[in-house]
């Protein structure tokens, strides 16, 4: 982490799937990780459980060191649209993708792409809390290096500070590193699973509605660990407060359910534009807290 | 508060006072069930203390020097000592052969997807641990007795296994369900490969539970007798190691033992009947105390 990355490698063209002989070079890139910026956009997205579509987007990006946040009321795809974007949609019985969602200009649904160093790349942090409940609070944090087969680079035990430390959990934790991660309170439990997250060290985060179990205090805390982190990952958070969206992100997008009960992307935009001048009726009216 | 309460009058014929016939019939009926209901729970506590109560009173001044010390059954001088050996050997080479392959089973059965594999195992799986353990007896003596032409303590650990692995399979497949899904999505998110998850995250979160599942198991074999009649036995005499040759243990003791006309040897099938309890007894409390513990802790 910490690479200065020159914006002639973001990519700026759409990279939509084109299956060449250059696909193995493609693997090879996304293996490795240092040079990745964390830019990602989707395109031409369906994703749907069982034959009925539940969000639609036509395009949207998620700028490298930002917070993009996605809001809109229940029912709006937000959360399978942000399982879509480190191929954990398809975990569910059913669930299909169709479209592309790309990583540095490399398509996460291409041929040959493997899920799993996918969601390597791009972490994901849940609306309730989930530490593994028999592992202690290091076997956490350290579970993704020791059972994601990755090479290490340091010893575990400093990835664990290291990764404590930037979720802001390290001097609540450091004297009870064995203690079970449940006995933990809720919003610690959540900084430990973006500690977790952060172990494998990804170039995204995604977390959904992360802070919807949590209290105001708990979710200060990981507002305030949002915008310091943005610096070294992509951040990318669906939230149904909009207050929040307002607080923490610099990108908003703006979803609703569609005629065909699909969500769709009403509008996107910097967050100050979204809140304060939107172009869309539909924007306005959901933000100024007429409806949703 | 000083003020006085409101008084009511003593001889209030309010909306609460008197009881109607049908609300006397009501009181009555429930004390009734509740009693009944009462006594049917405590003949299951009284059948039980009745069995143990018998069986120490009956087995433990039996449990002697003697018995714990001298090999062969006999009139006079014999003790339970191959019977116990037999035991301690068959039943842990039983479930070195029966809990892995019921505990991947579960997995199995947990975790497989539906489909007609999948169905037809978990039918497979209920009609073994449906079997009565002599069918099991007979096919263990068919398969690994008659072509050898001897009985061996091998045959009897694969038949208690064979008994074995339905009870863990079934079992550890509700333990493994039971871990919330949650906990596989965060695997899943860490870029853990789907294998690591199921082997190092979700059957380590159900791991306590899978453990006591097969304590409860190796207790329920270690009473088996039919199919050690049928495939072990034929031997009196202490057996250590030798597992092609016949082995004696508890239950074929008690079996044995306890049809002969001799006071001592009935005597000594009360004790050998009081140490698998004991043993069972001991299995069921520990695996009560794990799992009470667990609770207080999550």
């Amino acid at each position: 982490m910490g690479e200065e990355v020159t914006a002639t490698t973001a990519p700026t063209a759409l990279a939509l799937p084109r299956l060449t002989a250059a696909e193995t070079e493609r693997e090879e890139s996304l293996a490795d990780s240092s040079v990745l910026t964390g830019a990602m956009t989707v395109r031409r997205l369906v994703a749907s459980y069982s034959g009925k579509a539940a969000v639609r987007v036509e395009g949207l990006d998620f700028a490298p060191r930002s917070v993009s946040a996605i809001i809109g009321p229940s029912g709006c795809g937000k959360t399978t649209l942000i399982r879509t974007l480190n191929r954990m949609h398809e975990v569910t019985p059913g669930a299909r993708v169709e479209g592309s969602v790309t990583l540095d200009g490399q398509d996460l649904y291409g041929r040959g792409v493997d899920r799993v160093r996918v969601r390597r790349l791009i972490g994901m942090v849940f609306q309730r809390p989930n530490p593994f409940p028999t592992m202690s609070i290091f076997d956490n944090v350290a579970a993704g290096v020791r059972l994601g087969g990755m090479t290490r680079k340091e010893p575990l035990a400093d990835t664990v500070e290291r990764s404590l430390h930037h979720a802001a959990i390290w001097d609540e934790v450091k004297d009870r590193l064995k203690a079970r991660a449940t006995s933990l309170s809720g919003g610690q439990q959540q900084r430990l699973c973006i500690a977790r997250a952060l172990a494998v060290d990804p170039k995204v985060l995604l977390m959904d509605e992360p802070c919807s179990a949590l209290d105001p205090v708990a979710t200060a805390r990981i507002e305030e660990l949002m915008r310091r982190l943005r610096d070294e990952v992509t951040i990318v958070i669906v939230t149904h407060n909009m207050q929040q969206a307002a607080r923490v992100s610099d990108s908003t997008a703006f979803f609703l359910m569609g005629d065909d009960r699909a969500g769709y992307l009403v509008e996107t935009g910097p967050t100050r534009q979204i809140f304060s001048s939107p172009q869309q009726k539909l924007t306005e009216d959901y933000v100024s807290g007429r409806f949703g | 508060m000083t003020g006085a309460a409101p008084s009511l009058p003593a001889s209030a014929t309010g909306l609460f006072s008197g009881r109607s016939r049908s609300e006397r019939r009501r009181i009555w009926v429930d004390r009734l069930m509740t009693l009944v209901a009462s006594l049917a729970a405590a003949s299951l506590l009284i059948s039980l203390l009745t069995i143990i109560a018998f069986v120490v009173v009956s087995g433990l001044p039996y449990i002697d020097e003697q018995f714990l010390t001298k090999e062969t059954i006999g009139y006079g001088e014999g003790g339970a000592l191959a019977a116990m050996l037999g035991s301690l050997q068959m039943v842990p080479l039983a479930t070195l052969i029966g809990a892995p392959i019921g505990i991947l089973g579960g997995i199995y059965l947990a975790e497989a997807r539906p489909s007609r594999i999948s169905y037809t195992i978990r039918v497979a799986t209920e009609v073994l641990a449906g079997l009565p353990s002599v069918v099991i007896g007979v096919f263990a003596f068919t398969f690994l007795v008659a072509p050898r032409g001897s009985y061996s303590a091998l045959a009897g650990s694969v038949a208690l296994a064979v008994i074995m692995i339905p009870i863990v399979a079934r079992s550890t497949e509700e333990i493994v369900r039971l871990v919330p899904g949650s906990v596989r999505e965060a695997a899943l998110a860490l870029g853990i490969p789907v294998w690591k998850t199921v082997l190092r995250v979700i059957v380590r979160t159900a791991l306590a539970g899978i453990l006591a599942t097969v304590m409860l198991a190796v207790a329920r074999i270690a009473g088996e007798t039919a199919p050690l009649i049928l495939t072990a036995v034929g031997n009196q005499a202490t057996n250590v190691g030798d597992f092609l040759s016949p082995m004696d243990s508890l239950p074929t003791f008690i079996w044995y033992a306890s049809g002969q006309p001799s006071d001592l040897l009935v005597g000594q099938a009360w004790a050998a009947a009081l140490i698998l309890m004991l043993f069972v007894l001991i299995a069921n409390i520990l695996v009560r105390g794990r799992t009470a513990g667990r609770r207080r802790t999550n």
